[in-house]
């Protein structure tokens, strides 16, 4: 599994965000996306997701995907745990069920399991979209601001899920303007 | 693609989808007699009209939540970075949206039938035609309310796009209640309709594509 960047550029709205963005991932790697606000942190994932067409430059992704953006993605009426189960049934990976009970395990969301989307604070929303990505088991995760909302004990613990994901040949794309310790990431500022 | 059918209808259910539709389309059956007055004959003449026009309003009510919410949470990123297509996701969608309200609304016809004074001749053909039709509405909702996803105040636009194109299945809808005609205008029907279903995913699905860039 490999993401590589090939002199990237991106252009919204008639504007050039950046150029000549180049990087290579390889498994068990980490790159942490940074800049100020607006530079283009958010469109940079997009384009590694695929969700966006680059302006110039190549994007190779080799291996599934798992997104984490602003938007939770999780159905506000459903209770944590069968929101999470709607999407691991749609990974290609095998047995969603046992994907999802560690992922929530790995956050500590056991206590929430049974309690609906909506009725989540921000920080355990975004605990919870984490522990989506976590269930994907996905090979390569691209994490868009994962720390927002998140309190010292959450971001201790989304730091330790990328250090497993990693050690088990994930590779993890962040974009963060907080500070988030990967060690040995490399850092790609805009 | 039976799960995302199935997390639409729970949706639709908890939203109270087919309640909305049913019961408005019965206030819109229920406002002709009150407007042209309890003229029996008359109400059986134009009650299969009738049916047609609150079946095609009530079809507009659950539009604009089939696909802008979805989009708005990601839902759509998500689906994309799993490499689902586009086409299939909206056809899905448009399966549960008919699901949710064309049944309902040919059970609904049964008691508008009974309202309007219609005879159970004309009901059948009403029913016969809304099984027909409906589908081709249910796929129209969906390529709309793709269309209309990114736009500021969609809700406006929603009924300004559908209903033109909606034209043909009400004109050739209600034509099937002609007893001369009728056979002619189930064929057209069957047709429209099927030109919708078959087309809508993928005009929806690349409506959906130009929402996500």
């Amino acid at each position: 599994m490999s993401l590589g960047f090939r002199d990237v550029a991106c252009v919204r709205g008639g504007r050039l965000l950046f150029s000549h963005v180049s990087f290579d991932l390889a498994a068990g790697d980490a790159a942490i996306v940074t800049g100020p606000n607006g530079v283009g942190k958010s469109s940079l994932i997009r384009i590694a997701a695929g969700l966006l067409a680059p302006f110039e430059g190549r994007v190779a992704c080799d291996g599934d995907k798992a997104l984490l953006t602003e938007a939770a993605a999780l159905d506000a009426e459903r209770p944590l745990v069968a929101a999470l189960r709607f999407w691991a049934s749609l990974d290609r990976a095998p047995d969603p069920d046992a994907r999802v009970a560690r992922a929530v395990r790995a956050l500590d969301l056991d206590a929430l399991a049974d309690i609906p989307i909506r009725l989540l604070s921000t920080g355990q929303r975004r605990r919870a979209s984490i522990a989506r990505v976590a269930a994907s088991e996905a090979p390569v995760w691209l994490l868009d601001e994962p720390a927002n909302g998140l309190d010292s004990v959450s971001v201790a613990r989304l730091e330790a899920v990328i250090a497993r994901h990693r050690a088990g040949g994930g590779i993890a794309l962040v974009a963060t303007h907080l500070p988030l310790g990967l060690p040995g990431a490399q850092e790609i500022a805009l | 693609m039976i799960a995302l059918i199935r997390r639409d209808l729970r949706r639709s259910v908890s939203s109270g989808g087919a309640t909305l539709v049913v019961a408005f389309f019965l206030l819109v059956a229920t406002l002709f007699p009150f407007a042209i007055g309890p003229d029996a004959a008359l109400l059986a003449r134009i009650g299969g009209g009738v049916i047609w026009t609150a079946a095609l309003l009530a079809a507009l009510l659950p539009v604009e939540r089939l696909v802008g919410p979805d989009l708005e949470a990601g839902i759509f990123d998500q689906f994309a970075v799993r490499g689902l297509s586009m086409v299939s996701v909206a056809m899905a969608k448009t399966i549960a949206h008919w699901l949710s309200f064309g049944p309902p609304l040919m059970l609904a016809a049964i008691l508008a039938a009974g309202l309007l004074n219609l005879s159970a001749e004309t009901l059948l053909r009403v029913e016969i035609g809304l099984a027909i039709g409906t589908p081709g509405l249910a796929a129209l909702a969906v390529v709309t309310s793709a269309l209309v996803a990114g736009v500021r105040g969609g809700g406006a636009v929603t009924g300004l796009v559908m209903l033109p194109l909606a034209v043909p299945l009400l004109i050739f809808g209600a034509g099937t209640l002609d007893a001369a005609g009728g056979a002619g205008a189930i064929k057209l029907l069957a047709a429209v309709s099927l030109v919708l279903v078959a087309g809508a995913p993928f005009i929806a699905a690349a409506a959906i594509r130009a929402a996500l860039d």
